[in-house]
């Protein structure tokens, strides 16, 4: 635990000694910024009942910003020590494999988190220029927030995984890109018109991610959609995993 | 220092993509030494090195570092061993207080006990006055000493160093070996390296690798005996020539000799013995009796150097002295 706890407090401490932290922040916050301020200019011209948060997801920014992000807060994790050689070092400690692995994911994870910290701020100066309680009903945003954090933990074990794989940071990126993007890529499927009886149709609503954010924008926590991102969580870590201990293998 | 094998390799072999890196090789180092590990570039120091350190596994065959099993115990093992890799990677973003503290913390020292360690071995490798600085910006004489002071964080009994100096300027790479020669004293050391002068100058021991196999294993006094065996004297002397070839004809323990001029009056004898014969104080005794004056008398030194080339050279290639 201790050794877990070292590591996690290292692994975000290397996003704010280096520039590449205070980088994807100031990215993400302009790209909040732009989105919430086109929000609310619609709103302006045309008065809604749906909330603020779930009109948010509707827009295209929030995939964006996450699909572009994730993979460059995740291609340190890893990559970057094996490019660096300290991997050794790290390795030659007493640290499980598995200590390390989950490590590295929290560490990514909290990161991810605090990026994303900043839109409850903006929905807050809504709240209280606006004196509508309704726009930030706390259960739909604690909801909003589970799924931020869910979507987080799947696209931030793909980035560990990717970023397992290679000692180069730019590979790293294309290749957890690639899969992120590819997962979000499933969910335009139920975009394209089919028979409600067909099964592909099904599966692939089923695992649309733009589905099912919007059931937890709405304010609902459906244990389809937990179950659905913890396997998926845990079954890329489990992959994370096995790559780290490929090197014992013989 | 207590007695007993701290580290024991038998059969040990690492294939990479069918070629043995490491061929089969079986050693110990005995607890309070200093084992040099010598070979050329690719001789599969480091790889057995990485393999003690439990970071790669053997292919086949065992090895136990202090008792425990390196692949079955990889946690023990980790925990009697401070190992320094090639090249000396280092978290350069870090403070060197910090990162001494972070690696303390990793190889499970408490709250306290890593800050009061960190002081010892800051003091130790002489780090004290860098202390807040960034090691990105140290000189690689002080990165070599951070990994240094982070090998030796967690008192290991065992301190694997591979190719400590290299890269070194020539103040920092004395430094660096007086360091290693002080660890000695509390610790066992294995340190690898292709520079001879350094295992002569720090080790007890060496084990010569080659191609992957272990090809001498002795100190560094026996296996100078061992190759100057036969090994030819060296005599100046002021004598008239023909009173010295006399004299080199009637001793029968000479098989050969030559003699050439040399500076002044006097003559170099270059003595080849009987085998396994000293011929140093018959040599002196001649020269008392027959009251010449000496001013060299000296047996061949053959330097790790003539031991290593003879050891490792190619089969069927002949000596060239």
């Amino acid at each position: 635990m201790q050794a877990y706890l070292t590591l996690v407090r290292r692994e975000l401490g290397s996003y704010f000694v280096s520039l590449t932290g205070y980088a994807i922040i100031a990215s993400v916050l302009l790209l909040l910024g732009i989105s919430f301020s086109g929000i609310l200019g619609v709103l302006n011209d045309s008065p809604t009942d749906v909330p603020l948060t779930e009109l948010f997801y509707k827009t295209d920014y929030f995939w964006f910003i996450l699909v572009l992000t994730a993979p460059v807060i995740t291609m340190r994790s890893f990559a970057f020590e094996k490019g660096t050689g300290t991997y050794e070092t790290l390795m030659t400690t007493p640290v499980s494999d598995l200590q390390v692995v989950l490590a590295k994911f929290t560490g990514t994870l909290v990161f991810y988190v605090l990026t994303w910290l900043p839109l409850f701020g903006c929905i807050a100066v809504v709240r209280s220029l606006s004196g509508e309680a309704k726009v930030l009903d706390p259960w739909t945003t604690a909801s909003t927030f589970l799924g931020f954090v869910l979507i987080g933990c799947l696209y931030m074990s793909v980035g560990c995984f990717a970023s397992a794989l290679t000692r180069s940071q730019i590979i790293a990126v294309m290749n957890s890109f690639v899969i992120g993007l590819g997962l979000f890529l499933l969910s335009l499927r139920s975009l394209v018109p089919a028979p409600p009886a067909d099964w592909a149709a099904k599966v692939f609503s089923y695992v649309s991610l733009s589905e099912h954010v919007e059931d937890f924008a709405r304010g609902f926590v459906d244990t389809r959609h937990l179950v659905f991102y913890s396997s998926l969580t845990i079954f890329f870590l489990f992959l994370t995993l096995k790559v780290v201990e490929s090197r014992r293998w013989t | 220092m207590s007695d007993g094998l701290i580290i024991e390799v038998e059969n040990l072999t690492k294939r990479y993509a069918g070629r043995a890196a490491v061929d089969g090789i079986t050693f110990t180092v005995q607890r309070g030494e200093i084992v040099g590990f010598l070979g050329p570039n690719g001789a599969g120091k480091s790889t057995t090195m990485r393999i003690l350190a439990c970071y790669l596994a053997a292919t086949y065959g065992t090895a136990r570092v202090a008792g425990f099993d390196v692949f079955t115990q990889a946690d023990e093992v980790r925990r009697h061993i401070g190992y320094m890799p090639e090249h000396n990677p280092l978290h350069l973003d870090m403070r060197v207080r910090d990162y001494l503290k972070f690696r303390a913390r990793l190889k499970g020292l408490g709250i306290r006990q890593s800050r009061e360690r960190v002081e010892v071995v800051m003091q130790q490798c002489g780090l004290s006055e860098v202390r807040r600085n960034i090691i990105g910006h140290l000189s690689k004489g002080y990165r070599q000493r951070v990994g240094l002071a982070d090998a030796l964080v967690h008192e290991p009994e065992l301190i694997i160093l591979d190719e400590p100096t290299i890269g070194l300027d020539p103040h920092q790479v004395r430094a660096v070996r007086q360091l290693i020669k002080d660890l000695g004293r509390h610790h066992t050391v294995l340190i690898s390296t292709h520079i001879l002068f350094e295992v002569e100058m720090t080790c007890n021991r060496v084990l010569i690798m080659h191609e992957g196999k272990v090809l001498a294993a002795d100190t560094t006094q026996n296996l100078q005996k061992i190759m100057s065996d036969g090994g030819q004297v060296i005599a100046e002397i002021a004598a008239p020539v023909a009173e010295l070839r006399a004299c080199w004809e009637q001793m029968g323990e000479v098989e050969h000799y030559d003699i050439a001029p040399s500076e002044g009056e006097y003559l170099r004898c270059a003595l080849t013995p009987q085998a396994g014969l000293d011929l140093r104080p018959l040599v002196f005794e001649q020269v008392r009796a027959h009251g010449w004056a000496l001013r060299e008398l000296s047996r061949a030194h053959h330097s790790l150097e003539d031991i290593f080339v003879h050891i490792t050279r190619p089969d069927g290639e002949e000596e060239t002295h």
